[in-house]
């Protein structure tokens, strides 16, 4: 293909995205829009994977068989959203294999707040609240995506993520109108869980190198400062409402613009957890590995059965 | 890693009676009996269906994009096909 044809792909391509018509997998769309979905989608689809070993930690000591099945379906749900997503990068040409090496060998990326210990119940209820609460800014956005399977997969995700911030909420909520040690329990959580919840969002605009061209083709309809401050803006009532603090003693009530302003964030500590020094980074890596190297043989065994029925089949 | 790849399957979903299969989604499976399983799982956790369909994606044969303006223009020029071509005068009803 010439020069020039390419840039007119390209310009009909833009005029679509501005159009907000959107973009399906057989289309023609620019190699750095396909790599730069790729590289979104697959960390995003390792995210939900990841996401599940800090609360599958305590699905075994949940306090009743309610919070149990709660939890054991919350934990289902993001299985089933990395299948979403996993899917969706496949419809760009990603080798699904291959993505999920990237994974195992330190390649791509997901999201930080996973790096974090759970160390008590409560955590059950700060992650809900907040990382699902978080979780949910970032994705309502993406449900208009200008890729097509990517947005359509969002919607179902967000369909489902507002039951998980819900029974997080309500985790938190009873254990602060608790007896005094289980307030306590879940003041610690928040403030253990606060800050990285916030850096969920990325780094500040000035700092986020994709931010720019990802809003030009739709795929990112705002700033991380702008969901953060949204994030912000509907959590700190709620944690008023039951009764606990926000760990930010320098954080300010903007009454023009009616925005809580935070204090400053951690950037450093955001950054050695996504370099790989974070509390839980090798471990969530060898659970994913191992889990991927123990089921090798179901997987082949499931082949062979398939294998075998077809033969019969044909017989 | 040069192991046999689950093959992916497109999936379908009749979300009640009197409406058609949908395309949800895809995802990978050993056999179709298999892939209706998982799209149970995958796709069905809220009560979303009552029937599906699992086709394996190499067998969908799909029109190319780059066609889509010589392949459905004919449609485009037909007016005459929908009813707001026509005068219906003044006074007449039921029609």
């Amino acid at each position: 293909m010439n020069e020039l044809s390419i840039d007119k792909l390209k310009s009909r391509f833009q005029e679509k995205i501005d159009n907000d018509i959107k973009i399906e997998p057989n289309d023609w769309m620019p190699d750095d829009y396909r790599q730069t979905l790729i590289r979104q989608i697959s960390q995003h689809a390792h995210s939900e994977i990841v996401g599940m070993l800090p609360e599958g930690n305590w699905i075994t000591r949940a306090p009743n068989l309610r919070r149990k099945a709660v939890l054991l379906a919350k934990v289902q749900d993001e299985a089933g959203h990395g299948l979403y997503l996993y899917s969706a990068a496949e419809t760009l040409g990603a080798d699904r294999e291959e993505t999920i090496d990237d994974l195992h060998t330190g390649k791509a990326k997901y999201s930080s707040i996973f790096n974090y210990p759970t160390l008590t119940w409560a955590d059950m209820g700060a992650i809900g609240w907040l990382v699902d609460g978080a979780a949910i800014m970032n994705q309502v956005p993406l449900c208009r995506c200008s890729y097509g399977p990517y947005a359509r997969a969002m919607v179902r995700v967000c369909k489902e993520e507002s039951f998980h911030q819900r029974q997080g909420f309500e985790i938190m909520s009873t254990l602060a109108n608790g007896s005094p040690e289980q307030k306590a329990m879940a003041q610690d959580a928040l403030n253990r869980f606060w800050w990285p919840a916030l850096m969920m969002f990325g780094p500040n605009d000035a700092e986020s190198k994709h931010t720019e061209q990802s809003m030009r083709w739709k795929i990112k309809r705002n700033t991380n400062d702008e969901l953060r401050q949204q994030f912000i803006d509907v959590t700190v009532p709620q944690a008023a409402m039951i009764g606990l603090t926000i760990p930010d003693k320098d954080m300010q009530f903007n009454e023009d613009t009616g925005n809580y302003i935070h204090g400053p964030i951690n950037w450093d500590e955001f950054w050695e957890v996504v370099k790989g020094n974070g509390p839980c980074n090798k471990d969530r890596i060898d659970v994913r590995r191992r889990a991927k190297e123990n089921g090798e043989w179901v997987r082949e065994a499931a082949n062979a059965y398939a294998e075998k029925r077809a033969r019969r089949k044909s017989a | 890693m040069s192991k046999k790849e689950w093959p992916l399957w497109e999936v379908f979903i009749r979300s009640k009676a009197g409406l058609n299969h949908k395309h949800v989604g895809s995802l990978r499976a050993a056999d179709a009996k298999m892939a209706v399983v998982n799209a149970r799982d995958v796709y069905t956790r809220r009560s979303e269906g009552i029937s599906i369909w699992v086709v394996e994606s190499k067998d969908v044969y799909a029109s190319d994009p780059s066609d889509a303006d010589s392949l459905f223009e004919p449609a485009d020029s037909k007016i005459y096909r929908h009813p707001t071509f026509y005068d219906v005068p003044d006074g007449i009803s039921h029609m």
